[in-house]
């Protein structure tokens, strides 16, 4: 079985017909549920995390850049929304506020309001922006270097985010709101629907999340198809004949991660907005394993694989551990509750993932063959004078 | 085998113009002195070969002309330009393209999308345009895939096999591939190291064939490594003889041939 899914890729038409009926049953699923049921909160961090997952499958999958700090943007998102969506910055403009579009109800608060379209284009600007400042000096480097570094620099932001309360600029501005959270957040207000209002029904946050899984798995897909796409998969499989081809490597790989950057700031405008808080404490380093476990459990480079195992993983996350199972060990007589073996269990389901299935639960055909042939990167490139 | 449209057939045999110099280059890896004072030319459109036995620095020497190394003294240049310290996918496109010693094929793309990447820098869809796809990207893309084809038949690689991996394929079609892909980046000079090696008599010959067809068809210069002597005294117009990463000879095939440093650096010193 595994073989035939692995040897016949879906063609273009095919994969478009998949599409369509994903989305469309997926459209469908929460008119099924209670429109403040958990179930559908569920269901919109999942499609959040499928965003993340498919945005760093850019980065590992596809260029083969173990990246570890992907919470980076994922943070960096979520501030631009907490900086440019509430009273974070409350006495702009003579504590009138500055308002772009914002809606009715964020239009008569202080601090900067603009509306959640320009957000998320701020968001990938400042996203796309650090991408290049982080990739440039680290992309120099390969393979497992390039994971130290970038384990480094989530890390870095992670401490900004938490410590950003003491640092302050121009009028006593905090930076971030440290463990406090930047809250409220404005909720999404488009243009020409009726504003999302989270104590009336969360349905409208799944719906335009879901338009976010479409856009990503376009871009997905069409870059795996492409000039590009050929290039991150000749670096992947070997840097040297990849360079002598012509192809310059700091460049097709910094495309790469801004690219997988911006869609990892793009969900964390949106997850910052319906949570309606940017909190320090979700921009921890078991962020980037849990997405770098969805792409894994899924199948590296494999864009199905990749949305099911960050589904898969999701659920496991925010509902069978803390919902399902999670009196278990008090059944037991242990004196915990599951939650708090959170990433003990993914690490275990990642290693039961490479010990029975290390292509993942549907592989994309190079990776298996890759996986089976120890097709790898060769010798270095000398990049400057010794 | 057909040629592509893009050369028109010429007369055979070198220009006179230098394409590519070296100056007084050297090489070294700590105390380690691969390459030393090495200074050599090559004509437009002539063949020639490097040769000198394992170790002499023959392919640390192509590594620097392709950019993978950056020479420690000396400076190359290819047409006029100075690429010494130029990055290999510049080089690239300045017009220098090569084949490796043991074949570094994409070993899970196929033979036409290998060939592909080697067009990478003659394309131009950059990021927005691979997603938009819009009608330039299109043509872009068929063009690249259609001339890739073409170079694959044109270095003889059977239809059939075209969408093959380039893992699954026959040892000489591999070869065969590396050097549509080296073509396909429309090269001046081309660099093949030990393209024979591997190659039973008969495809050496038919090998050797091949490269005057090049020089002939598509214009190039060809920069060879060889261990083959009969390959190397049956194409080449001029052979450097390296050895200890030194330049020990130079000259046409007959003259190296009777050059007793040679003799002596492949034998050893007689009595």
């Amino acid at each position: 079985m595994s073989s035939a899914l692995a040897n016949t890729p879906l063609k273009g038409r095919e994969n478009l017909v998949v599409a369509v009926v994903a989305l469309t049953f997926a459209a469908i699923l929460p008119l099924f549920f209670d429109p403040l049921s958990l179930v559908v909160d569920n269901f919109i961090l999942a499609a959040a995390y499928v965003v993340m997952a498919l945005g760093l499958n850019i980065v590992v999958g596809f260029a083969g850049l173990l990246d570890l700090g992907y919470v980076a943007f994922y943070a960096l998102g979520a501030y631009t929304i907490g900086w440019f969506a509430s009273d974070h910055f409350s006495s702009v403009n003579g504590g009138e506020g500055f308002h772009v579009a914002a809606g009715e109800f964020a239009s008569n608060l202080p601090g900067i309001h603009l509306n959640f379209l320009l957000v998320v284009v701020v968001a990938v600007i400042i996203v796309g922006i650090a991408g290049m400042l982080i990739g440039l000096p680290t992309l120099r480097l390969r393979g497992d270097y390039i994971a130290i570094v970038t384990l480094a620099f989530g890390e870095i932001i992670y401490r900004f985010a938490v410590n950003g309360d003491e640092i302050t600029f121009a009028e006593g501005y905090k930076l971030t709101n440290g463990r406090q959270a930047i809250s409220p957040i404005d909720s999404i207000d488009l243009p020409l629907i009726a504003p999302f209002d989270s104590a009336f029904s969360l349905r409208p946050f799944y719906w335009f999340c879901l338009v976010l899984v479409a856009i990503v798995l376009f871009v997905n897909f069409r870059l795996r198809d492409s000039r590009l796409g050929r290039a991150w998969i000749a670096i992947r499989e070997d840097e040297v004949a990849a360079a002598s081809m012509g192809v310059p490597l700091v460049k097709t790989k910094l495309l790469a991660y801004a690219t997988g950057a911006a869609f990892g700031g793009i969900s964390g405008a949106f997850l910052g907005s319906y949570l309606t808080a940017v909190n320090a404490n979700n921009f921890q380093f078991g962020f980037s394993i849990f997405i770098l476990a969805m792409i894994i459990l899924g199948g590296l480079g494999s864009i199905w694989g990749v949305a099911i195992g960050a589904i898969l993983l999701s659920f496991i996350n925010s509902y069978f551990i803390p919902e399902v199972f999670n009196g278990v060990p008090r059944k037991l007589g242990l004196d915990f509750d599951l939650t708090i073996l959170n990433f003990g269990i993914f690490g275990f389901l990642i290693l039961l993932v490479m010990v029975l299935r290390p292509q993942g639960i549907l592989p994309e055909r190079r990776r298996a063959l890759e996986l089976t042939e120890g097709v790898g990167a060769g010798d270095a490139i000398e990049v400057r004078r010794p | 085998m057909s040629a592509p449209a893009q050369a028109p057939a010429t007369p055979a045999g070198p220009s006179g113009a230098t394409l590519l110099a070296t100056e007084q280059v050297s090489k070294t890896f700590g105390g380690l002195v691969a390459v030393n004072d090495v200074s050599f030319e090559i004509p437009e459109r002539s063949i020639v070969s490097i040769i000198g036995p394992n170790g002499a620095g023959k392919t640390t020497f192509f590594n620097m002309l392709t950019g993978l190394y950056k020479p420690s003294i000396g400076r190359i240049v290819f047409d006029g330009k100075d690429i010494s310290r130029t990055r290999p996918d510049l080089i690239t496109t300045l017009g220098i393209a090569r084949t490796f010693q043991n074949i570094r094929l994409f070993p899970t793309m196929s033979a036409v999308e290998n060939v592909m990447v080697g067009q990478h820098a003659r394309m131009k869809a950059g990021l927005i345009g691979s997603i938009v796809r819009p009608p330039k990207v299109r043509h872009e893309e068929r063009d690249v895939r259609e001339k890739a084809h073409e170079m694959l038949s044109y270095v003889g690689l059977a239809k059939s096999v075209h969408d093959e991996l380039a893992i699954n394929l026959a040892y000489g079609d591999q070869r065969r591939v590396e050097i549509a892909r080296a073509l396909a980046s429309e090269p001046r000079l081309l660099l093949l190291d030990e393209p024979t090696a591997g190659m039973n008599p008969q495809e050496s010959d038919t090998l050797t064939a091949f490269m005057r067809q090049l020089r002939e068809e598509l214009n190039l210069t060809i920069l060879l490594i060889e261990h083959d002597m009969k390959v190397v005294m049956g194409v080449s117009e001029r052979i450097t003889v390296l050895d200890h990463g030194e330049k020990i000879a130079e000259g046409d095939p007959v003259e190296v041939r009777a050059n007793p440093l040679v003799v002596e650096a492949y034998l050893g010193k007689q009595g």
